[in-house]
């Protein structure tokens, strides 16, 4: 962190330092941070085709399997809460690994994984539950839609779970190669991304009635 | 993770955290010539060159399809191509040319002169970007695997649905096409988001945004094109398999669903598509028009303003595809105003090239023949476009031959011809020798002649309503006189010939360059009076690229370092103070030394190589999918867990002490 901070400091002559080669030619933003706010970018619009795919079919289906009828509200409610509490015990561990509190900043990353883990496992209740109740992904196209997108959610949060994991591990064996607390913050990047494409999905899926 | 490659003063140790164990289970590959240099390179020059020939040979191919096509259509009811072979001839030959052809050749010359037009050592994730091309490859070759399992894809390269579902084309073909494109884009996106980073955080000191040569400029915006546009098609791409191999009804008309939802995916990815292509050639030619008129680039803030411009404009345009399909007045109209209006920033560039040459002194080289037979071609392509814009113009012409004359003037026109241009151009840094002049000439105006005879009658076959994608025509409907379809269709295929011929000659000129008995001499440092950052160095360039880290001041930064100005106040006098060898003589003589690049690791390829795995496990067997995903899990920890450079017990014999490359003198 500490080069960064060099740079940032310089970053701003750019107007007024007009002496040949004087110009900051880099953002002082690492690389590695760059890429993965890029990728999110990216991420933005993967999930902006899968919505609308959503928005566009959610009304199609012939049966009484529609939203309005397989929607448990509460239940969702509860683990989007989960995974929302997981966004904040990512920064904790994120602010740990600033201060270079190894011990501690796996603890917040092993937490911020079970809680991920807990809203993944109450995605699969929930499928299930849909499933039973005769709401298979081909049964309409609104079903179709809403496993494929909540399904690219789920694999997003579950990717994320084994991130966390996979930096825990790597910390614990002193294994980061470079800086360790930017890792912990590009995880936390992603992970908070998911965190808030799900509260689009929550409100935009499950509270508007169809 | 990844390496920050550029060298800051004082942080020259190695970027290794754990320097003891090695993690493979293997010896790193840290070879820098032979076979094992190339397939485990992470040196960007390295794989802009695999790009290159990869995307030659696939050019080769998608030509060979094209001339199977243009042979089919030369006579009445021809007999060459089945319905179902011709449908897949012209589906893969599209696709080959857009996806295995012009946008790895954009990577190619993306990865090889973006790093030296802005001082670099390296991209910014050389790893990465080794994979990038590892993905391209294996994506391009599972495609083309589709043609010895069951047959290609045959639904164009649109692949409009619900032609693109299984009870109207069952074999596996589209499940080929849709994969392998999945695999593309993955090589596109990590390919953008390295070259992104690259540029905005890796260029020289001094080199701010309006100092950085045009065509890393185009390149630049192309990148985010690219970030923001394969994610689209992936969500269509996605869909169709599921639709395809898992049942699902998004395309399925009788289960209620829109087909139009395809339309609008793929062309929200497709028209930001067709910039992709062709912007990189526009960087190409306005290097090349300023070298060879011995003027800078006139208004090199409107071309760079008006690139991004057509980024932007870019993303509003896409129905304009679509108009055909009963879009409704108000969005015809909003789609027909946006497409004029790109017009403009490409009429802008146009008109920069043109003034770029007035006045200045011409040289004729192939390189800038190209590159004026771009602005020509493109013109002419440009001006059927704006027919296309006006709705119910284009409402008469779709589906018809006139759009695909449109389309070849515009992507061979523009995209292949800048292409070339930067081949001539640029051959002797990347080679070090230079490509025949002689036979280049007759490259350059076979490619116009048959260019201009092959897609020039389709004007006319089109606005006389030859549809687009019939494998036959007949003599009983081909029309009398001028307007004779047999006539033109004849024409056009002798045409196509023409200029397959005329791109045979570059292989020619490219394979006697360098071997034979008329093998070029090794080319001059600077053989063009070029006026970019990638002459200052040698030709090929060293494996570190600069001996230092070079200071910029100007734009042009290398013909500014050669000329100094001696005029008086508004005029200008250019004077030659120095040479290209005289200047690379200061560079060596001053040269940083503990240069350290990253080593070469075999993760990359391995990761690439999984992707196929899983995706033959998609279409015949689950249980592939699994050993798919094994390896590559273990390739990604394997490469998380890889320090940036190998230790020094990898080499053989071991080196003592550094972790540092032995630097070979001349690449």
């Amino acid at each position: 962190m500490a080069d960064t901070a060099v740079h940032t400091a310089a970053g701003h002559d750019d107007h007024h330092d007009d002496h040949h080669g004087g110009h900051y030619t880099s953002t002082g933003l690492s690389n590695n941070k760059l890429a993965m706010w890029l990728f999110l970018g990216s991420e933005c619009l993967l999930f902006g085709g899968l919505i609308s795919t959503y928005m566009l079919y959610r009304g199609r289906h012939t049966s009484n399997l529609g939203p309005d009828q397989v929607w448990d509200i509460p239940f969702t409610s509860a683990s989007s809460f989960v995974l929302l509490m997981s966004s904040l015990t990512m920064v904790l561990a994120v602010t740990a690994a600033k201060r270079h509190d190894d011990r501690t900043t796996n603890v917040w990353l092993s937490i911020t994984a079970i809680l991920g883990s807990l809203f993944v496992a109450g995605q699969v209740y929930e499928f299930t539950t849909f499933y039973r109740e005769g709401l298979g992904f081909t049964t309409s196209l609104f079903s179709s839609s809403f496993y494929t997108l909540t399904g690219f959610h789920g694999v997003h949060v579950t990717v994320g779970v084994i991130l966390l994991l996979s930096v825990v591990g790597m910390i614990i064996r002193n294994r980061i190669p470079g800086d360790k607390a930017e890792v912990v913050e590009l995880v936390g990047l992603y992970w908070h991304f998911v965190d808030i494409v799900w509260i689009l999905i929550f409100t935009l899926v499950y509270l508007i009635p169809a | 993770m990844a390496l920050i490659e550029r060298p800051r003063t004082g942080d020259l140790t190695p970027a290794v955290a754990t320097p003891e164990a090695t993690y493979g289970a293997f010896r790193r590959p840290v070879e820098s010539t032979g076979w094992k240099s190339w397939l485990f390179t992470i040196d960007h020059k390295k794989i802009g060159i695999m790009y290159g020939v990869t995307a030659m040979f696939f050019f080769l191919v998608g030509g060979l399809e094209a001339l199977l096509i243009r042979a089919q259509l030369a006579g009445p009811n021809g007999t060459i191509l089945s319905a179902d072979k011709y449908n897949q001839m012209f589906t893969m030959h599209a696709t080959t040319m857009v996806f295995l052809f012009v946008m790895p050749m954009a990577a190619a010359f993306g990865n090889y002169f973006v790093p030296l037009q802005i001082g670099a050592r390296d991209v910014a994730f050389p790893r990465i970007n080794a994979f990038s091309f590892w993905c391209f490859l294996a994506g391009a070759i599972f495609i083309n695997t589709s043609w010895l399992l069951g047959g290609a894809a045959d639904g164009g390269w649109f692949m409009y649905a619900p032609n693109s579902s299984v009870p109207f084309s069952p074999t596996n073909g589209i499940d080929f096409w849709g994969l392998g494109l999945q695999i593309t884009g993955i090589a596109s996106l990590t390919g953008a988001i390295n070259l992104i980073v690259t540029v905005i955080n890796m260029r020289a000191p001094g080199m701010t945004f309006m100092k950085m040569p045009i065509f890393t400029w185009m390149i630049f915006v192309v990148q985010f094109l690219l970030v923001f546009a394969i994610p689209v098609i992936t969500v269509a791409l996605f869909l169709l398999m599921f639709q395809r191999s898992f049942d699902a009804t998004f395309f399925s008309v009788e289960a209620g669903a829109d087909p139009l939802l395809w339309q609008h995916l793929f062309w929200i990815f497709g028209h930001p598509e067709v910039y992709i292509l062709v912007l990189p050639s526009f960087g190409i030619v306005s290097e090349v028009l300023p070298v060879f008129s011995k003027k800078p680039l006139f208004g090199y803030p409107l071309v760079v303003f008006s690139g991004a411009a057509i980024g932007f404009v870019g993303w509003g345009v896409w129905a304009h595809h679509m108009f055909a399909s009963g879009l409704g007045p108000i969005s015809v109209a909003v789609f027909s105003v946006a497409t004029m209006a790109i017009a403009i920033p490409t009429g802008v560039k146009i008109v920069n090239w043109v003034m770029t040459m007035w006045g200045g002194k011409l040289r004729y080289t192939v390189a800038m023949l190209f590159a004026i037979g771009l602005i020509v071609q493109f013109t002419i392509g440009g001006l059927s476009g704006v027919t296309h814009a006006v709705a119910p113009s284009d409402t008469q012409q779709t589906d018809t031959y006139y759009i695909v004359a449109h389309f070849h003037y515009v992507l061979f026109g523009g995209a292949i011809l800048g292409i070339f241009a930067g081949l001539y151009y640029w051959w002797p840094k990347m080679f070090g020798r230079m490509l025949s002049e002689k036979i280049g000439m007759w490259n350059f105006w076979l490619m116009i002649i048959g260019l201009n005879m092959a897609f020039g009658p389709m004007h006319i076959i089109g606005l006389q309503g030859q549809p687009r994608r019939m494998y036959v025509w007949t003599e009983a409907r081909a029309g009398e006189g001028f307007f004779n379809l047999g006539f033109w269709n004849l024409i056009s295929s002798i045409g196509a010939f023409v200029l397959g011929f005329g791109v045979l000659l570059f292989f020619y000129n490219a394979w006697r360059t360098h071997f034979g008995k008329h093998k070029a001499p090794p080319a001059p440092l600077d053989p063009w009076d070029a006026r970019s950052l990638e002459w200052l160095t040698t030709s090929p360039p060293k494996e570190v690229n600069f001996d230092r880290t070079p200071v910029v001041s100007h734009l042009d930064e290398f013909f500014h370092r050669k000329y100094e100005d001696r005029g008086e106040g508004d005029r200008h006098d250019f004077v030659q103070v120095a040479t290209a060898e005289e200047l690379l003589a200061i560079e060596e003589a001053n040269a940083d030394a503990d240069i350290h690049l990253p080593s070469p690791s075999f993760w990359p390829i391995l990761l690439a190589f999984s992707l196929p795995i899983m995706a033959y496990g998609v279409i015949y067997n689950i249980i592939m999918i699994a050993v798919g995903a094994g390896i590559a899990l273990l390739a990604m920890y394997g490469w998380a867990l890889e320090p940036a450079t190998a230790p020094a017990s990898d080499y053989d014999p071991p080196e003592d002490g550094g972790t540092d490359l032995e630097l070979a003198t001349n690449g």
